[in-house]
């Protein structure tokens, strides 16, 4: 692959703490490989901050290999950037150009707060799986694995919602910060399988109650959720969260 | 004092049985009122919070991550084993103990190891349980698949993201412990120190990463499980955030540190494209299965790889390997590409990679698939077509990522490959009961050394990291706590607890105090570079003793001109790290005295001194034959003690891949 060198300036988020008000703060990064990813760009500038005496840029990533969710950067409009299926830490600057503009927010969504810059506060997500995203089973309980044979197309369905990292990116693509997919993603995988039968309704009722009472907005089928999430989480989990909720809500009021 | 590695006597298949039987309970009534801190939330430290929750001890966990769910158990990709057996190819508790050992080049206990089998079944019934969706076949059960350093199929998967599912199968464990009010969750936090009182862990002094305030928390017993160490090299296949703090302060503070000299590097990852690299990712074991390795034949050969002809390929382990070919184990594999590369024979612009190709498993799949639809006369671009298909079916994810992150289309060109540090096999010392050299303070999973001696073969980690968590720790700790009822939670205004407290602060303050002029980052790449350059894939006395003098003018350096910006009450990443790099500095050193000190060649550690003729490890079992247990004295300032090994049941004998 050829590589080349780019010019950059940054239009970046910056926010003392969850009180403060923010602003955009503009920046010059120079020759930026293509070969770096976003993150090492960043770190490219927090050094050069740190070292001019400024105060560098606070973000939250950890793996930087797309799997721990935690990077979440809104870039140019876009939840992790204009690659799709695609975390903030696994897009390269080969994305970009030399003389872009690049403006980078934190996720914007009243049920998460912003920390400091591009930071937020997820703890709702605990909090929903709290509610119920769970198989009540004590260390001990468990019999033999193979006592108890799953189709495989509903393994692999369940799979699939269950790849969910929980990085928020759904909640801030959503226009009404709507957690329906991620809250859809968990009840779906445990709905798929046996061994979510017997608290099949509980869950997918205290869960949903959980998410509304933290704040997230509404479902409006926009789909942005799916387009902008990066493990391709389908929206017909949220059909699948829909009827699983009306048949859990139709049963517990007889 | 001795090292008392607390084994259980009798037979090796009836000592954990034995244990359990005898061991001393805790009532009820009693476990609530005892208080444990749990330090780490991947799959050791979830398992464990959850598990001892459902007992009903009162339970404190703590990540530095903002959720539990991102430790980075969660990277794992290739599977995890267990000795079920269903394949029906004669796997059994016996060989799973016996590979294990065997893999780990004789250096690991075997009592633990061997309980570590037994429990391996488990481990996979408890995951389904809670709904982990592991692959299956068309009739509905489990899928199995090989890795390396065995001979059977007991590795169960979930695609690439095995580690990603059994950590959310324990987080969610722990959540469903913290609605139900037994644990207490602390995201964001990081433990600064262990508090001591009378000799014993009774708490510990924690950091709110988000305003900076120091919080006393008092407990019973502590648990760290901090995980491993790999970035003290800088580059590692470790999440950015992963550290060896917890591990260093308890070190520090009389918990003897085990074989710290022990790393794994992983032969396929994804080679550094420049400077400005910050991690390096891993290409999952199981792409050896189907991928064949080369070099040109001809050094500094610069054509692409697709214009080398075959005869001027050199398939360097199927040359020296022809027994296991492109699956030796990874410590071979991992050497045997860095001599290539050191002899000049080394791919890509930084020359330092070498091919792994698929092109040759196209072109069989393709052929299988259009013998299994029948068709005759098939042409080779269609062969290849067909083929990619199933190399896709297969790897897919991984194809994807390497071609993400290197913008380079591995099913047209070979991907290339170079080793990289992916794990420590050494860590905090603990007896059987995964306690460390100070009383009421354990270590599980790849926290403490015990089970993977020099070398841990692929799909064993998660393994272990869930059997201490789910399986060992809620028996062994109520052995201890069963001694503590009458013990009432002690106050944090208790002395030790202000005094570790102060002593967190003023540390803190003397980081924010020397105003210097270099970056933390700078100071962790210095260190890498070390590390990396002297204790590495190859090691010898000369480089190492050069290595620890470097470290202690680095360590000088440091503290005397490490610019931190930011205050110290907020949130200050730059200010977490610092203190981090402080700590890789000072384990740097003890890491380069502990393969100093062993003279020998084994597993992961290869000593240029101690080889064959064929330049293969050369293992000395009447000299070293010990786990080397580092005692803290002062600064730099370490004692040896050794813990012997006996083997009872897995002969020792010099291993072999020809």
């Amino acid at each position: 692959m050829e590589h080349y060198n780019m010019n950059l300036t940054l239009k970046v988020w910056k926010q003392k703490n969850s009180t403060a008000k923010g602003n955009f703060e503009t920046y010059q990064v120079k020759d930026i490989s293509s070969e770096m990813s976003f993150l090492e760009m960043f770190d490219v500038l927090n050094e050069q901050l740190i070292t001019d005496g400024k105060d560098p840029i606070a973000f939250d990533h950890d793996c930087r290999e797309g799997i721990c969710g935690a990077c979440s950067m809104y870039i140019d409009g876009r939840a992790h950037g204009p690659w799709s299926k695609n975390t903030t830490c696994q897009l390269h600057m080969r994305a970009f150009k030399d003389g872009d503009t690049i403006v980078v927010e934190p996720w914007r969504a009243a049920a998460f707060p912003v920390i400091k810059d591009l930071m937020v506060d997820r703890d709702a997500f605990d909090r929903i799986i709290q509610a119920g995203g769970y198989i009540s089973v004590n260390t001990g309980n468990a019999v033999d694995a193979n006592s108890l044979p799953i189709d495989k197309k509903d393994a692999d369905t369940s799979f699939d919602a269950a790849s969910c990292i929980g990085c928020g990116a759904c909640v801030a693509a959503c226009k009404n910060s709507s957690a329906m997919l991620f809250v859809s993603a968990k009840v779906s995988q445990l709905a798929l399988l046996p061994q979510g039968e017997p608290e099949r309704e509980a869950r997918v009722l205290n869960m949903v109650a959980q998410m509304d009472k933290e704040g997230f907005g509404n479902c409006t089928n926009t789909y942005a959720c799916e387009a902008e999430c990066p493990k391709g989480i389908s929206v017909t989990n949220i059909a699948r969260m829909n009827r699983e909720f009306l048949k859990a809500g139709l049963s517990t009021e007889q | 004092m001795s090292l008392d590695s607390k084994i259980p006597a009798g037979e090796m298949d009836k000592k954990w049985t034995d244990y359990k039987g005898h061991v001393k309970l805790v009532n009820p009534s009693n476990k609530r009122k005892l208080e444990v801190i749990v330090v780490g939330t991947g799959l050791a430290g979830a398992s464990a919070a959850a598990s001892l929750g459902e007992l009903g001890y009162k339970v404190k966990a703590f990540c530095f991550q903002d959720s539990p769910r991102r430790a980075h158990s969660i990277a794992a990709q290739g599977g995890i084993n267990a000795a079920k057996n269903y394949q029906n190819d004669g796997d059994s508790v016996f060989r799973l103990f016996y590979d294990t050992v065997k893999g780990g080049d004789y250096r690991a206990r075997e009592a633990n190891v061997h309980r570590l089998a037994e429990v391996s079944n488990n481990i996979i019934d408890q995951c389904v349980a809670q709904g982990v969706p592991f692959a299956r076949e068309y009739g509905g059960l489990l899928s199995n698949r090989s890795f390396g350093g065995t001979q059977v199929q007991r590795t169960f998967y979930a695609a690439g993201q095995t580690g990603q599912q059994l950590l959310l199968g324990a987080y969610s464990a722990l959540e469903r412990q913290v609605a139900l009010g037994n644990v207490i969750m602390y995201n964001r936090h990081e433990m600064l120190d262990i508090v001591k009182i009378d000799g014993k862990a009774r708490g510990i002094i924690a950091r709110d990463l988000v305003n900076g305030t120091l919080e006393r928390h008092f407990g019973h017993a502590v648990l760290l499980c901090t995980g491993g160490y790999g970035n003290v090299f800088y580059l590692s296949t470790n999440a950015m955030g992963s550290n060896v703090t917890a591990a260093w302060k308890a070190h520090k503070q009389g918990a003897w540190f085990g074989n710290p000299c022990f790393t794994q590097i992983h032969p396929t990852c994804i080679p550094v494209s420049g400077d400005h690299q910050s991690k390096l990712t891993l290409m999952s074991e199981s792409l050896r299965n189907d991928g064949r390795i080369w070099v040109p034949k001809k050094k500094e050969d610069n054509r692409k790889g697709v214009d080398i002809p075959e005869e001027e390929r050199d398939y360097y382990l199927e040359r020296r390997y022809p027994a296991f070919g492109n699956l030796v184990p990874r410590d071979v594999a991992s050497r045997a590409a860095k001599e290539r590369c050191d002899e000049g024979y080394g791919v890509g612009t930084t020359k330092m990679a070498v091919y792994l190709d698929f092109a040759d498993a196209i072109i069989r799949y393709g052929k299988i698939e259009a013998g299994k639809q029948g068709l005759e006369n098939v042409s080779e671009a269609d062969i290849i077509k067909m083929g990619k298909g199933v190399v896709e079916e297969k790897y897919g994810n991984l194809f994807e990522m390497y071609e993400k992150i290197t913008g380079e289309n591995p099913y047209e060109m070979p991907m290339r490959i170079y080793p990289a540090v992916h794990y420590t096999m050494g860590g905090l010392w603990v007896d059987y009961e995964l306690k460390t050299t100070v009383d009421g303070l354990y270590a599980l999973g790849e926290a403490n050394f015990s089970d993977h001696g020099a070398n841990r073969l692929g799909a064993s980690a998660l393994m272990q990291g869930l059997a201490d968590g789910y399986f060992v720790i809620p028996y062994t700790l109520g052995n201890y706590l069963a001694d503590d009822i009458s013990t009432a939670a002690i106050p944090t205004s208790h002395p030790a607890f202000e005094e570790m407290e102060k002593a967190v602060s003023d540390r803190i303050n003397q980081l924010m105090n020397i105003k210097g002029k270099q970056t933390v980052e700078s100071f962790h790449k210095r260190l890498g570079k070390i590390m990396w350059d002297k204790c590495g894939m190859a090691r010898n006395a000369n480089n190492l003793q050069e290595a620890i003098v470097e470290i202690q003018a680095l360590k000088k350096e440091f503290w005397s001109d490490v610019k931190i910006p930011g205050d110290v009450n907020e949130m200050n990443p730059e200010l977490d790290k610092a203190g981090r790099v402080a700590d890789f500095i000072e384990l740097g050193e003890l890491m380069c005295k502990d393969a100093l000190n062993r003279n020998e060649s084994c597993g992961g550690h290869f000593r240029e001194e101690s080889q064959t003729e064929e330049g293969e490890a050369k293992r000395d079992d009447e000299n070293y034959s010990f786990v080397s247990a580092w005692e803290y004295k002062g600064e730099s300032d370490w004692q040896l003690n050794k813990e012997p090994l006996t083997f009872d049941i897995v002969k020792p004998t010099q291993r072999s891949y020809k």
